[in-house]
């Protein structure tokens, strides 16, 4: 049993996110960076570029390239994973590189790439959601121009009821599994993904919750990146 | 890809290094003995055994311990095994490339596992779990995420405090409660590079790109020489060397102190 009278087994209500908290521009080295927890998730984003793509022939002469690396440190899960890409990790680079590239005016830089890791390093359901919005965080940090800043978070089903943002019991237990990214101000669906079994009023319903938590998460975003800044505030 | 020979550095900062150097300064106001502030934090990956992140200075590494049962070696059957592996993520410096682990990467977490063994840190002859069929195995594994120099010994002080207090999942395997792992008193590591005839302890990134030599040398507690390594294509004199160990035996003590708080 996931739910009880409304009540999941982390005590949230269906439509409740879990702790997140967000940290922008926490690396020395990297031109932007974002480290967020999200529940039990531990995750590190970085940004460095616009720089010149190497070697030259991926160069694209009318944009740049954005590319997003999604990582699993070995000891951020159970049983320990194996280091270097696999197919699922493979899969969310590259669905998490388009999800990005789609707000980025990547017409402005030319032949570079803007690179962006994102590195698990401790793992609880949803490590795809909290790293898109990590890596959107390190995005403008970098100054990397944008037309929205995007989010991300999943819905999903447990025991017949449609909630927010799955926890790890949840996503194994449960009926389906919905991460959404958009563009927070036009609702634009930059990623959608779902497994599981929905009927078309479920998904709807799933949908709206999903959107609902990303504009919960925005507001954390633009919260972190407003703290970083305060301090060079001029009189 | 091949490794380049020689890293980017500008003239202007080499010439810069070079001078100050000569006044016996660094580029960061250090003297050639001091060590940048270390900060140890523990217990900070859930889903890990055992977990540190160590900052030196703005270098970051993050240690997670994971325990998983498997086959001894056939010639230590009665005892646990150890692996030690360093990811050098492209998160942590714009020179990183993702991919297979390169020398670089292999070296660091050889000479780390070195130090770990050789002062038999690990109490590997108590990891047993069936005499020649079923023991422990430790996985080290060092994760960096900000590269501003020195990693050895940024990554063995991770390591160490990681394993200090980590634990042998026992639930996890229905083996009963989980224990603490058993492990004695921790080596300790010191490097030192050396540029323009100038030897420091910690290097930065900037002394590190145009050291012609580097020396990291692993003590325990008692100050003995538990392993060693030096590398890049420089050298170093006998009477260098030997006054590395002298340092660095100070150097430990200072920071054993901090693994003990």
């Amino acid at each position: 049993m996931l739910i009880k009278d409304g009540v999941r087994v982390d005590g949230r209500k269906p439509d409740e996110l879990r702790p997140i908290k967000i940290e922008a521009g926490v690396l020395y080295r990297a031109d932007g960076s974002c480290y967020l927890e999200w529940g039990g998730n531990k995750i590190m984003a970085a940004v460095y570029g616009p720089r010149e793509a190497l070697p030259r022939h991926i160069q694209d002469p009318t944009k740049a390239i954005v590319n997003a690396r999604y990582n699993m440190a070995s000891f951020s899960v159970e049983e320990r994973k194996r280091p270097g890409p696999d197919r699922r990790s493979t899969e969310i680079s590259k669905v998490t590189s388009e999800a990005l590239e789609s707000v980025i005016f990547t017409e402005l830089f030319p032949r570079t790439t803007i690179d962006v890791c994102i590195e698990v390093l401790d793992a609880e359901a949803g490590t795809r959601c909290a790293g898109i919005t990590a890596a959107a965080v390190a995005l403008a940090d970098a100054g990397i121009p944008m037309r929205d800043l995007p989010v991300a978070c999943a819905a999903g089903k447990i025991d017949g009821t449609v909630v927010l943002d799955l926890s790890s019991d949840e996503d194994k237990e449960g009926e389906a599994d919905l991460p959404v990214a958009i563009a927070p101000r036009n609702e634009e669906i930059l990623l959608l993904q779902m497994d599981g079994h929905l009927t078309y009023k479920e998904f709807e319903e799933a949908l709206d919750l999903a959107i609902k938590g990303c504009k919960e998460v925005a507001k954390l975003q633009r919260k972190a990146l407003l703290n970083k800044y305060k301090t060079f505030e001029v009189e | 890809m091949d490794i380049p020979e020689v890293k980017r550095v500008s003239a202007v900062k080499r010439d810069h290094l070079a001078r100050l150097a000569k006044e016996g300064k660094r580029p960061d106001g250090r003297g050639p003995d001091e060590y940048r502030p270390i900060k140890i934090e523990r217990n900070v990956i859930k889903k890990a055994e055992g977990s540190a992140r160590v900052k030196i200075g703005n270098t970051m590494v993050l240690a997670g311990i994971k325990l998983e049962v498997g086959e001894p070696y056939p010639d230590s059957p009665e005892e646990g095994a150890m692996s030690t592996s360093a990811e050098l993520p492209p998160l942590a410096s714009p020179e990183f490339e993702p991919g297979p682990p390169k020398p670089d990467a292999i070296e660091l977490a050889r000479v780390v596992d070195r130090g770990i063994r050789e002062s038999k840190y690990i109490q590997l002859d108590k990891l047993c779990i069936e005499p020649g069929e079923k023991v422990w195995i430790v996985f080290i594994d060092l994760h960096v995420l900000d590269y501003d120099g020195n990693l050895f010994d940024a990554c063995s002080l991770a390591a160490s405090a990681a394993l200090q207090k980590a634990v042998i999942p026992n639930e996890r395997y229905g083996f009963g409660d989980n224990e603490p792992l058993p492990v004695t008193s921790p080596p300790v590591s010191c490097t030192f590079v050396k540029y323009e005839d100038f030897i420091v302890v910690d290097p930065n990134l900037d002394e590190e790109q145009i050291a012609q030599a580097r020396f990291t040398v692993a003590l325990d507690k008692n100050g003995d020489i538990r392993a060693m390594q030096k590398g890049l294509k420089g050298s170093f004199t006998i009477d260098e060397i030997k006054n590395n160990i002298k340092r660095a035996q100070i150097h430990a003590q200072k920071i054993r102190k901090l693994l003990e708080e």
